[in-house]
């Protein structure tokens, strides 16, 4: 039992190193800046993600790991599906930051914290997709969670801002307390936390790893926001400030099924007999009461809130299919990369309608967006096509590849009902499109130079994603055979 | 000497304690100690595995644990006392501003 020093190659992390050093940058440089000089935090964050971004890409094709302790497998590792997954956080944190500026400004939240809590969640959140121990899945997740908090209580006093924060908070709190639990029975059904460990020492028939499995789906589940662990979506979502929102409902979700899927493909891949069913049933559940909770909704960030529900039920429907088939975890990272411009596009008009916090978050708002700001509103309305699947945009392609997956997978009913979920999905979004088109109304909107880059992106970005949906696939698919070979060998 | 099962035993009392409190309770300080109970009942298992698998893990574990529960108590309670400004109150029924 004594300890010796791991051996550490820190250019394996360097994307993590670079977007926290970019928050700690931040936080000295404030210290020197005139309290009065404003968003020069968004240029560093802009920066630094920048630069995180094209070293991320320079590692595509590299796999290594580091941290590893003596005799041990190593508790951080980089192949391509955590380079894939890097890439897609970063671009959400690239255009979260852009589609806050202003926003931020025009509420009275232009603080330079924002873009370090944002900074330090994302650092997080890359982690999540890089952990191989049970250790660092759970410290990266509290880093991507503590930041969450503070940012939905960001527009403090506004007591529905805090009041998010406050559920946020107790829910975050609570499903990490039952996710670590799991990992302690892991721990106690197999002696070590790593993954490759876990992997080969697990009993298939012991309980103690049947109870892991279900704790560590539990807190999984609430990360993502799967039914019926879903309670606290639609109030944080809601309360929180809207810039907050759109860059939590991509990036907690794209990091809680980056582990998600790394856990039980690899680690618990024995047992997959186990976790498939209760994914099935969890997705299931979700499907089915996130679109038909989002069909009733009259505020636009609640329905967004239950959309962003629906759509872990589809991932989940690739997560299901994974078990046997590389192509689920592909599709599955295909999903969340064409989620994450869809989101955060339709996301970036709601922050515009949205003039005032609090102001223009009703579906009524959007009344005769169309008349009176065609560009715009023809932005959304191909978001919401995006959301709902309808081709050629990128919504369509992740949901045939979910889909395609699954009937290889031999989930035929699970398919059925995720295309029946689409059909009802696409009532809800299209509301918005008829609201806008079909009435008149008068609503203001300010877009800043940012926010219509930042859609601008997302356009292009989910149109190329529906056009040429085959190239972005091949590398996704480039991202799950490194993974499963990588444990082959147990 | 107690054998390791007591103590995973007691551990599975606390942690159903903890979150039958945090389901239950309507008191958001209490609802808060729960989850500290929770985190607790979570490193009594890990020193018991530890102590009964003879490896350093779960031991080293426990001051993970321990750290991100200091951590998650000054942020939970600093959101707290902002909301008890407002509201005045720290009961959840009152935190009612968000409703579908």
């Amino acid at each position: 039992m004594d300890f010796q020093v791991p051996s550490i190659n820190l250019a394996i992390i360097a994307p993590v190193i670079i977007v926290l050093g970019g928050a700690i940058l931040a936080m000295i440089v404030d210290l020197f800046v005139d309290k009065d000089k404003k968003s020069w935090a968004a240029w560093v964050a802009i920066i630094t993600l920048l630069v995180a971004l094209v070293q991320t890409a320079g590692m595509w094709g590299f796999s290594g790991g580091t941290f590893i302790p003596e005799g041990g497998t190593p508790m951080i590792v980089v192949d391509n599906y955590a380079t894939f997954l890097n890439i897609t956080l970063i671009l959400t944190g690239i255009l979260a930051v852009l589609i806050s500026v202003g926003f931020l400004q025009r509420n009275g939240l232009d603080k330079p914290e924002y873009y370090m809590l944002l900074l330090f969640s994302l650092g997080g959140m890359m982690l999540m997709g890089m952990a191989n121990d049970l250790i660092l899945v759970f410290l990266a997740l509290e880093v991507l969670s503590i930041p969450l908090y503070i940012l939905s209580g960001f527009a403090w006093p506004r007591p529905e801002s805090e009041e998010a924060a406050m559920k946020y908070f107790i829910l975050g709190a609570f499903s990490s307390a039952i996710f670590v639990f799991g990992i302690a029975l892991a721990y106690g059904a197999t002696g070590t936390t790593s993954l490759p460990g876990i992997f080969a020492a697990i009993d298939v028939n012991e309980v103690l790893g049947l109870t892991a499995v279900a704790f560590l789906l539990v807190g999984f589940a609430f990360k993502v926001a799967a039914v019926p662990f879903h309670m606290w979506t639609p109030d944080v979502y809601e309360g929180a400030p809207t810039t907050v929102t759109a860059f939590m409902s991509v990036g907690a979700k794209v990091a809680g099924f980056a582990a998600m899927i790394r856990v039980f493909v690899t680690a618990l891949a024995h047992l997959s007999d186990v976790w498939v069913g209760a994914i099935i049933i969890l997705a299931t559940l979700t499907l089915i009461v996130g679109n038909l909770l989002a069909i009733v909704q009259t505020n636009i960030k609640r329905m967004l809130a239950y959309s962003s529900i629906a759509h872990a039920g589809f991932i989940l429907i690739a997560v299901a299919a994974s078990y046997n088939n590389p192509n689920g975890v592909s599709a599955a990272l295909f999903y969340m990369f064409a989620y994450l411009f869809t989101n955060l596009g339709a996301f970036a008009v709601v922050i515009a309608v949205e003039h005032k916090q609090g102001e223009g978050v009703m579906l009524d708002d959007y009344k005769g967006l169309a008349a009176r700001h065609p560009w715009l509103s023809l932005a959304m309305a191909f978001m919401m096509l995006s959301l709902a699947g309808v081709p050629p945009t990128g919504g369509f392609s992740a949901k045939f590849y979910v889909f395609r997956t699954a009937l290889e997978s031999e989930l035929g009913w699970l398919t059925v009902l995720g295309v029946v979920m689409s059909v009802v999905s696409a009532f809800y979004y299209l509301r918005v499109v008829f609201l806008m088109y079909m009435y008149e109304g008068e609503t203001e909107v300010v877009t800043k130079r940012a926010l219509k880059l930042g859609l601008g992106i997302a356009v292009v970005a989910t149109f190329v994603l529906g056009l040429f949906p085959g190239t972005w696939f091949d590398l996704a698919s480039q991202a799950t055979l490194t993974t499963f070979q990588a444990f082959a060998g147990g | 000497m107690i054998p390791t099962s007591w103590y995973l035993l007691l551990a599975a009392v606390l942690f159903a304690t903890g979150a039958g409190g945090v389901l239950l309770r309507r008191n958001t300080l209490v609802i808060l100690m729960c989850v500290e109970l929770m985190m607790n009942a979570v490193n009594l298992t890990f020193v018991a595995f530890s102590h009964q698998l003879g490896s350093m893990t779960g031991q080293v574990f426990v001051f993970m644990i321990m750290t991100v529960a200091a951590v998650e108590a000054a942020v939970g309670l600093a959101i707290l006392v902002e909301l008890y400004r407002h509201v005045k109150s720290v009961n959840t029924d009152d935190f009612d501003s968000l409703k579908g």
